[in-house]
């Protein structure tokens, strides 16, 4: 049965610059992948292209076998990177009052406001996001990105810069959609997290994939190890 | 779809209404740029009127650039482009819906341009203004068609403010060729069949650009 | 066609050319006969047609290139295209540079003015600072990839742009009161002289090959950069 991600090849240059150079992977419905790797190591750009926000230079990338970027691949997506695409002169409201309207999604306020109590912002709902912290603006990046109820869910170190309440809720939220039986792929540099959320631990090194390992085959302690000898030698 | 172009449009205005903060901008230096022209001309009053066109246009141009350039630069901020790319839909809507709020931005500013050059240059108008209103329109939204996707190029390089009126100016120039005729032709001759030429020409060339941007629009995009 | 085969038509079209060339600067300087001391031609300042008009004919063909090439890269994504549509601007903002410079040379003692507005000087000088802005949309972009899409989009409009903008100068030029302003500028040359044309087509077919000399010269010298692009890319990964 095909992957509901199909990676075959997948390089991305910037120039003289290799982000990707030959990257392989199948990503079954359901899964739950922790993508590890260095800064400057290729997870955001292979996030990206998954997205359909950036082209490949080279190589096969399928999306239920449709391109990234499509119609069809963007409908089962949702992205959520660590910038919030949130315009901060309108509420939380608004914002998502504006992205129900392009999705074609029929939601009246309560239904909004329902999202927005969701993602632990209720009774802040009219306020211009200006005036939000950094943690309760990832919230609402959460509910904004995740607005259409997507199947492939593609984060981007996620947990960067939230407080202890917002990384607790997010695991929340993260765990309840794994038994929802969403497919999930996370940028992560905590290996704690990581490891306790996924099935499958990736890490991207030099723009391969260097590690691919089911969660239940090795220890954290074992994975730390590993990752820290592949990242070290030079 | 309309309702989606709309939806971009009325998410702009929204945000132009709390903050003002293109709007402002574009009535500061389009008055400033009347005052400025006030000094340049030679005082005498026909040739003032003569020269209105010219410098009514120039300050709507250069008004209207200032506001093009902060259309996706907002856009730039918390990467909202992204959210906008990611939803699954024609990415022309953005265009056009864009489009759109820039051309309302640009003829609100140029309304209030043109009555400071009203008192300015003390200019009486008043059977003239509908032919005015048109003209101003069909010149600002073929400015626009031109300028957003000329604006979403710009806004990713590393000089956009510079970037976009020295690339936007060359493919421009048609129209404002023909605005400044047809705004001379009313002001200064009563022969308002005269002015079919122009509008059409404008017409022709924000249909022509609009057709073309809206397809090519995709290509133009990255966050 | 393989490296060896190019090098050989390299050096049949750079032969051609050297003959083309002398050619038509004797057909232009000598073989053609001395146009009539009349205000608009003055005599032997009239042979300056013969650069002039080729060069404005062969920039907007290299224009052309460039819409085409742009459009196909757009649609195959293939960097041979952004190459070529590359080499095509560069070369015709070279031939309109010649334009520019021929023109007011000839206005100078014909008109005293050093540039008369007029409808063709005119589109020629807007045309020109339309392919500029496409080279400065090519040096503000550094991602390789984008630049290729951004300026091929620009460069379709540019073209497009370029008959309304013609149309509209000459239009405008049209309006007595730029009559008024540049009298010089309504007197454009009306039909070539049966005589003249020997020589005119001359340096036409010269110009011709240069144009196709230039682009290939200069579209090689792009590939090879690109290639050297990816070799650097190559060695970045292997230390």
């Amino acid at each position: 049965m095909p992957g509901l991600i199909e990676v075959n090849g997948l390089a991305k240059y910037f120039g003289r610059l290799s982000a990707l150079r030959d990257l392989r992977i199948t990503v079954p419905q359901g899964q739950f992948i922790a993508l590890f790797g260095r800064n400057g190591a290729g997870k955001t750009t292979f996030l990206r292209i998954l997205a359909g926000l950036s082209r490949p230079s080279a190589g096969i990338v399928k999306i239920h076998s449709s391109e990234p970027g499509s119609q069809r691949a963007r409908r089962v997506i949702g992205y959520l990177s660590h910038n919030s695409a949130l315009y901060l002169d309108l509420t939380a409201l608004e914002n998502l009052r504006f992205y129900a309207r392009l999705l074609d999604l029929s939601f009246g306020n309560s239904a909004l406001e329902e999202r927005i109590a969701r993602v632990g912002l209720a009774g802040r709902a009219r306020e211009p996001v200006r005036n939000y912290s950094r943690g309760m603006q990832q919230r609402l990046a959460i509910a904004r990105a995740f607005l259409h109820d997507p199947s492939l869910l593609l984060m981007d170190e996620p947990f960067t810069g939230l407080d202890q309440e917002g990384t607790e809720f997010l695991k929340g939220y993260l765990n309840e959609a794994r038994t929802q039986g969403k497919t999930c792929l996370m940028a992560i540099h905590d290996p704690v997290i990581g490891y306790a959320l996924a099935d499958r631990l990736v890490v991207i090194e030099k723009g391969v994939v260097a590690l691919d390992l089911a969660r239940q085959s090795i220890s954290l302690d074992e994975f730390q190890g590993r990752y820290r000898t592949l990242t070290e030698e030079r | 779809m309309l309702g989606k172009i709309w939806a971009v449009f009325r998410k702009d205005f929204l945000i132009e209404l709390r903050t003002k903060d293109s709007l402002n901008a574009m009535l500061f230096f389009g008055i400033v740029v009347l005052v400025i022209f006030n000094f340049a001309l030679a005082p005498t009053r026909d040739s003032i009127r003569e020269a209105v066109p010219g410098v009514l246009w120039v300050a709507f141009v250069f008004s209207g650039t200032l506001g093009l350039n902060r259309m996706f630069a907002s856009e730039k901020d918390n990467s909202c482009l992204q959210g906008l790319l990611m939803v699954p839909m024609d990415r022309g809507i953005i265009y056009l819906g864009k489009t759109l709020a820039a051309a309302v931005f640009m003829f609100i500013a140029e309304a209030v341009i043109f009555v400071f050059s009203l008192v300015f240059f003390n200019l009486t108008v008043w059977s003239e203004i509908p032919w005015l209103i048109l003209v101003f329109f069909i010149g600002t939204l073929g400015f626009t068609t031109v300028g957003t996707i000329l604006s979403a190029i710009a806004v990713n390089t590393r000089m956009r403010e510079v970037l976009l009126p020295l690339i936007l100016f060359p493919v421009v120039l048609p129209i404002l060729v023909n605005a400044v005729e047809a705004t001379g032709i009313i002001l200064n001759t009563a022969d308002y069949s005269a002015l079919k030429l122009p509008l059409t020409v404008m017409s022709t060339f924000t249909i022509v650009f609009g057709t073309l941007a809206y397809l090519l629009f995709d290509f133009v995009l990255e966050d | 066609m393989d490296q060896l085969k190019q090098k050989h038509l390299d050096a049949v079209l750079g032969g051609l050319l050297f003959v083309g060339m002398i050619l038509a600067l004797y057909m232009a300087f000598l073989g053609a006969p001395r146009a009539k001391d009349t205000p608009d031609t003055l005599g032997d300042l009239q042979r300056i047609f013969y650069f002039h008009v080729p060069s404005g004919i062969m920039g907007l063909t290299a224009f052309a290139v460039n819409f085409v090439a742009s459009l196909m890269y757009l649609i195959k994504k293939d960097r041979k295209w952004d190459s070529l549509a590359l080499s095509a601007a560069e070369v015709g903002v070279m031939f309109f540079t010649i334009v520019l410079v021929t023109g007011p040379i000839w206005a100078k003692p014909v008109w005293f003015v050093w540039w008369t507005w007029s409808p063709r000087l005119t589109s020629a000088l807007v045309l020109w600072l339309l392919y500029l802005a496409y080279m400065l949309v090519r040096g503000y972009v550094s991602d390789p990839e984008r630049r290729a899409m951004v300026s091929a989009v620009f460069g379709i409009v540019a073209f497009v742009d370029a008959p309304i903008v013609w149309f509209s100068i000459r239009w405008a030029a049209t309006n007595p009161k730029w009559r008024d302003l540049h009298p010089s500028a309504m007197l454009e040359t009306g039909g070539l002289d049966p005589a003249m044309r020997p020589a005119f087509l001359t340096c036409l077919a010269a110009f011709m090959i240069l144009l196709v000399y230039l682009i290939r010269r200069r579209f090689f010298l792009e590939t090879a950069r690109v290639e050297m692009e990816g070799l650097e890319r190559l060695t970045d990964l292997t230390h």
